[in-house]
């Protein structure tokens, strides 16, 4: 597959270099709203939404500093945007859907502080992708996020049921399932051939 | 054991005991999780890692607690950030000049201190109300004890994975690399370890206190 294709590029994001489970970025939300599944689900939705958001601001900002050299300032005006774009994306929830926005509650706006998002913004700079892949690369990384979030709150509300010895309390156990689910991410290296 | 140690129990050491044991934040408050797994392959890179983000908690500390009285409450979270972004920047940048290996090895995670919720939880809950002297003791104990969380599951993960410390052979040459422990999935295994064994210390140590202050243990 051609590497600089849209396709590769969601694929890498969304598998082969999971956020989650291959560069631990994202962990907080992860380990916070995995316990359950119908919460698990919407807040991957809220966090691709702010992503392809926070993504194409990115993108237009950096064109911006670059033109006025002022790189420097790169990390502060990223996090400004992508706190805005949380403030944005969270009144369009509650405008649109405001059952989801009471079921996601504090999680919503403490997605400022994932740094799955600051993370997906600096490395669509550093490796230079142009708009369209910037938002393959954003949907990927999002929908990589949403799948991790999801298969680890069905691993765990299974786990409710499961006797697990006293010291591996939820933290720890949940730790370990990550551990298994990022070995079988690795199986997806493959992929890129 | 009780005697010796009392003379240091001023407020001020029990502060700096409770960031590196009590309330460690990645053990204890699962804080910052994801530079502690993100950079800790080897011993030397989660040292590094710990020691800028503690560079950055002490200088944003110190300016949030001196400000505290002028920030308005409204704003006070986006204040934060942009006061913790400037000192990343900061230290990103002094990493850069010092080390470019070191700067090549942390990469990006070095600017995403400033999502580390570590940070940012301990302007919001201690800088912004205390002030600067208590904050400095308090920041530099949470500090010390990230740092030293991070040491921990880097040179396990070195060790296991390289079968060196801080470059230096362990093992003799025929010591077969334990190639998970470096990839990702050994990062998760090796703080869920981690973290069980607090657990457990704690589950144990938690009955026999209650024992000791009941009368009944030496």
């Amino acid at each position: 597959m051609d590497p600089d294709s849209m396709a590769f590029i969601f694929l890498q994001a969304f598998l082969i270099n999971n956020l989650v489970l291959a560069l631990f970025l994202g962990l907080c939300p992860f380990v916070g709203v995995s316990a359950k599944l119908e919460t698990a689900f919407p807040m991957g939705l809220a966090v691709v939404c702010v992503m392809l958001v926070a993504s194409l601001c990115a993108f237009g900002i950096n064109i911006l500093l670059v033109y006025f050299n002022i790189e420097y300032l790169r990390l502060i005006c990223y996090i400004a945007v992508i706190a805005s774009a949380v403030q944005l994306v969270e009144m369009t929830i509650k405008k649109f859907s405001p059952k989801l926005f009471r079921m996601l509650g504090i999680y919503l706006p403490l997605i400022t502080t994932n740094c799955a998002i600051l993370g997906m913004a600096l490395f669509q700079t550093f490796d230079e992708y142009s708009i369209t892949q910037s938002l393959a690369y954003s949907l990927g990384a999002g929908a990589g996020f949403m799948l991790a979030l999801v298969l680890m709150a069905g691993l765990r509300e299974r786990l409710e049921l499961a006797n697990v010895p006293d010291a591996c309390t939820s933290a720890a156990i949940a730790m370990m399932l990550a551990g298994m689910l990022s070995m079988a991410f690795m199986g997806f290296a493959g992929l890129g051939g | 054991m009780v005697a010796p140690q009392k003379q240091f129990e001023s407020p001020g050491f029990d502060t700096l005991k409770e960031g590196i044991w009590k309330d460690n934040p990645v053990f204890i408050m699962l804080l910052g999780l994801c530079p502690a797994l993100a950079v800790s392959n080897t011993a030397l890179n989660s040292l590094a890692m710990g020691l800028a983000s503690t560079v950055v908690l002490l200088g944003s500390s110190l300016l949030i607690s001196m400000m505290r009285n002028v920030i308005p409450k409204q704003v006070r979270i986006a204040s934060y950030i942009i006061i913790i972004a400037t000192f990343v920047t900061a230290v990103d940048y002094t990493i850069h000049a010092l080390s470019l290996e070191l700067y090549n090895a942390l990469g990006a995670f070095i600017q995403l201190i400033v999502v580390n919720c570590m940070i940012l939880g301990r302007c919001e809950a201690y800088a912004s109300k205390n002030k600067v002297s208590t904050t400095m003791v308090n920041a530099t104990g949470m500090g010390a004890g990230f740092t030293l969380a991070l040491f921990m599951i880097g040179s396990i993960r070195e060790i296991l994975g390289f079968g060196t410390f801080f470059d230096i052979p362990l093992f003799g040459p025929d010591f077969q690399n334990w190639a998970i422990f470096i990839l990702p999935p050994g990062g998760f295994i090796v703080l869920s370890l981690l973290l069980a064994l607090f657990a457990f210390v704690e589950k144990r140590r938690a009955p026999a206190k209650t024992e000791k202050e009941g009368g009944h243990g030496s």
